[in-house]
């Protein structure tokens, strides 16, 4: 297939209708949200049009440095866990039968039509004192009494890491399944072990993939509100619950912007800085 | 109160929108068979379904008035859309349920209509916390719906039912409790001053507040679940996971009523008494029909009508009403109730939010 370079203005039609969507979707309510974090709150009403940077420097303390430190924590936190966990299971799963992986990514795209509330829910019974987990550990004689596992930080974790793990894997698998197999089989003939052919040789060969998945998880997860209330306690609240809670129960929409800018910005230059970093490597 | 409209009638309110759309259909001839018609905003699910069924048909069967019933979001938002919407010149529903604290942002405003006492014959029965005024004494919002927050237990966990609130600081019920997440929604403030400081007054002052939050840090240790939805506490108390907590009385009955191991107790300090008000946008033409309405909810047997069917609190004076003792203690107590400082959450919201947040986070 020849391949040229788009020359009149007719060429670029097919771009016209992502770049509005991109417009409409994206740049209009982004704007929209850059402009009213300057508003002025009206405690006793709504806001009016001004130009403040109050809203701006009431985040500027230590309190929502700290909520904000935990919510970059915890998503930087469910994106090592995904990867860690989902890239070995996505190459053993590439070297499955056909019908195998079918099967299994068959399976994976149902969870994905889990919504977050049913993940809470099921996570919660199952990690419930009076339902979960622990009374089978004590029917089968491992425990003594049944125990409450939420609200804490490790069922914020693995309810997070469960919801983002299909994502994860289905990012991963494409780039997987086009490894060049004679890449694995010259470190194999070369005499590595198997482990140390997948750490040495099929690691380093998807780096950027590894990279890109890594900011992916991590984005998704700085979003989640929903099942930090549910499964922690206060102190396991990201900064989105908090966004939430200006927002809608006390119509503070100027400080809400003000914050969720803030959140992108901050998420936008640890993205940037990753890129950067792994371009300076790759240049060695 | 904002959570109430998200009770756990989801599936009833996807079904119910999809008879409501039916309904939309059916509409245009509706109106053209009734001369007047008034649009009327309830909070969504379950109460807008209740009203539909009982309370609606009855009031167009007297009057000849037409409702179209509009499901209200929850939180502020529909507030936000009242007030973008009568810039407008535009009412997307003349008369609304509007929260206590909505109704006081709504005055700063002059987003409600002065409502004109004169045309509601039970006027002088409603007691005085359900009619809302401006600060020139115009009435803003009159009672519309009112319910309790009470002290609710698990009664497998505890045998004998608690009688005072001061059980939240028991340090025998630790991490025991669910509470409500936000200070403008669990009122625990005005509980703590009831219950430690002499009454909900100790809170006029800064000092006062300090206090207050003092006093309540010291349940934070015997909370298990800070809840923004309700399904998630009630779920915990039924199956005894959360033993006790702050709940909404009337869905307790019902729970209890179902055969689960749940009850709803008036400590003796009163249940906290929540509400919201009939509101008219200064944007609506319905001037005469919002009148006509108000007058026909506020009448005893109409108040009593919903208390049986709709499960709300009654806003008018005892003695006027036809409800059984049964039927009364089932949606209210004789117990003096807690009423929230609605004045607090427009007046000093930032600075008590503030407060509460990081007493709850930090």
């Amino acid at each position: 297939m020849r391949r040229e370079a788009p020359k009149t203005i007719t060429d670029y039609t097919p771009l016209f209708f992502p770049g509005l969507m991109l417009v409409v979707f994206f740049v209009v309510p982004f704007s929209t949200m850059i402009v009213v974090s300057f508003f002025k709150r009206d405690p006793a009403g709504f806001y009016t049009p001004d130009f403040v940077i109050d809203n701006y420097a009431r985040f500027l303390s230590v309190f929502f440095g700290s909520v904000l430190g935990f919510s970059l924590m915890l998503a930087v936190m469910v994106a090592i866990c995904c990867v860690a966990i989902a890239f070995p299971f996505t190459y053993l799963l590439s070297r499955c039968s056909r019908r195998v992986q079918t099967l299994w990514l068959v399976g994976l795209l149902s969870v994905l039509s889990l919504s977050e509330v049913i993940i809470g829910f099921a996570w919660s019974t199952l990690f419930s004192r009076t339902a979960g987990i622990t009374n089978l550990f004590v029917a089968m004689g491992l425990m003594e009494g049944p125990v409450a596992l939420l609200p804490s930080f490790w069922a914020v974790l693995t309810g997070m890491v469960y919801q983002a793990l299909p994502y994860t894997i289905l990012v991963l698998y494409p780039a997987l399944v086009r490894l060049d197999p004679t890449l694995l089989e010259a470190a194999r003939t070369l005499g590595a072990s198997p482990l140390r052919a997948f750490f040495n040789v099929v690691t380093p060969a998807l780096r950027n993939t590894i990279v890109a998945t890594l900011i992916m998880v991590f984005v998704f997860a700085l979003g989640s509100y929903l099942l930090p209330q549910i499964l922690g306690r206060p102190q396991h609240w990201t900064l989105s619950v908090l966004i939430t809670d200006q927002a809608i129960y006390q119509s503070n929409m100027p400080f809400a912007a003000a914050m969720a800018v803030f959140l992108v910005l901050i998420s936008l230059a640890l993205v940037g800085m990753t890129l950067l970093v792994g371009r300076k490597e790759n240049a060695l | 109160m904002t959570d109430f409209t998200n009770r756990n009638f989801s599936r009833r309110t996807v079904l119910g929108a999809g008879v409501a759309a039916v309904g939309m259909l059916t509409m245009p001839a509706v109106l053209r068979a009734q001369d007047k018609s008034l649009k009327v905003g309830v909070y969504g699910g379950y109460f807008k379904k209740s009203f539909d069924e009982h309370i609606f048909p009855e009031f167009t069967k007297a009057t000849g008035i037409a409702v179209e019933s509009v499901a209200e979001p929850t939180g502020e938002a529909w507030l936000v859309q009242l007030e973008q919407a009568a810039k407008a010149g535009q009412a997307p529903a003349d008369l609304s349920m509007m929260s206590q604290t909505s109704t006081l942002k709504g005055q700063s405003t002059e987003l409600w209509q002065p409502l004109d006492t004169s045309k509601f014959k039970h006027y002088g029965d409603l007691l005085d916390r359900f009619v809302n005024k401006y600060p020139d004494g115009r009435v803003a919002g009159v009672g519309a719906v009112a319910w309790y927050i009470t002290l609710v237990t698990n009664t497998d966990t505890y045998k004998d039912a608690p009688t005072s609130w001061d059980a939240l600081w028991d340090p025998a019920n630790k991490d025991k409790l669910g509470l409500l997440a936000l200070a403008s929604n669990s009122f625990l403030l005005e509980v703590t001053a009831k219950t430690f400081m002499g009454g909900t007054n100790a809170l006029d002052t800064d000092e006062g507040l300090e206090k207050a939050f003092a006093k309540l840090a010291e349940v934070k240790p015997n909370v298990r679940l800070w809840y923004r939805d309700e399904a998630q506490f009630e779920q915990a108390l039924k199956s005894g996971e959360i033993p006790m907590g702050q709940y909404y009385h009337d869905v307790t009955g019902l729970a209890a009523a179902d055969g689960f191991h749940v009850r709803s107790t008036f400590p003796k300090e009163g249940g906290i008494q929540d509400s919201g008000n009939w509101v008219l946008s200064r944007a609506s033409t319905k001037v005469e029909e919002a009148h006509a309405f108000i007058d026909y909810m506020s009448q005893p047997a109409i108040q009593g009508l919903m208390s049986r069917k709709v499960g709300t609190a009654p806003t008018l004076k005892r003695e006027v009403l036809d409800l059984k003792p049964e039927e009364f203690a089932a949606v209210s107590s004789d117990i003096e109730p807690i009423i929230p400082r609605y004045d607090l959450y427009t007046s000093k919201s930032d600075w008590i939010n503030q407060k509460w947040t990081e007493l709850i986070v930090g």
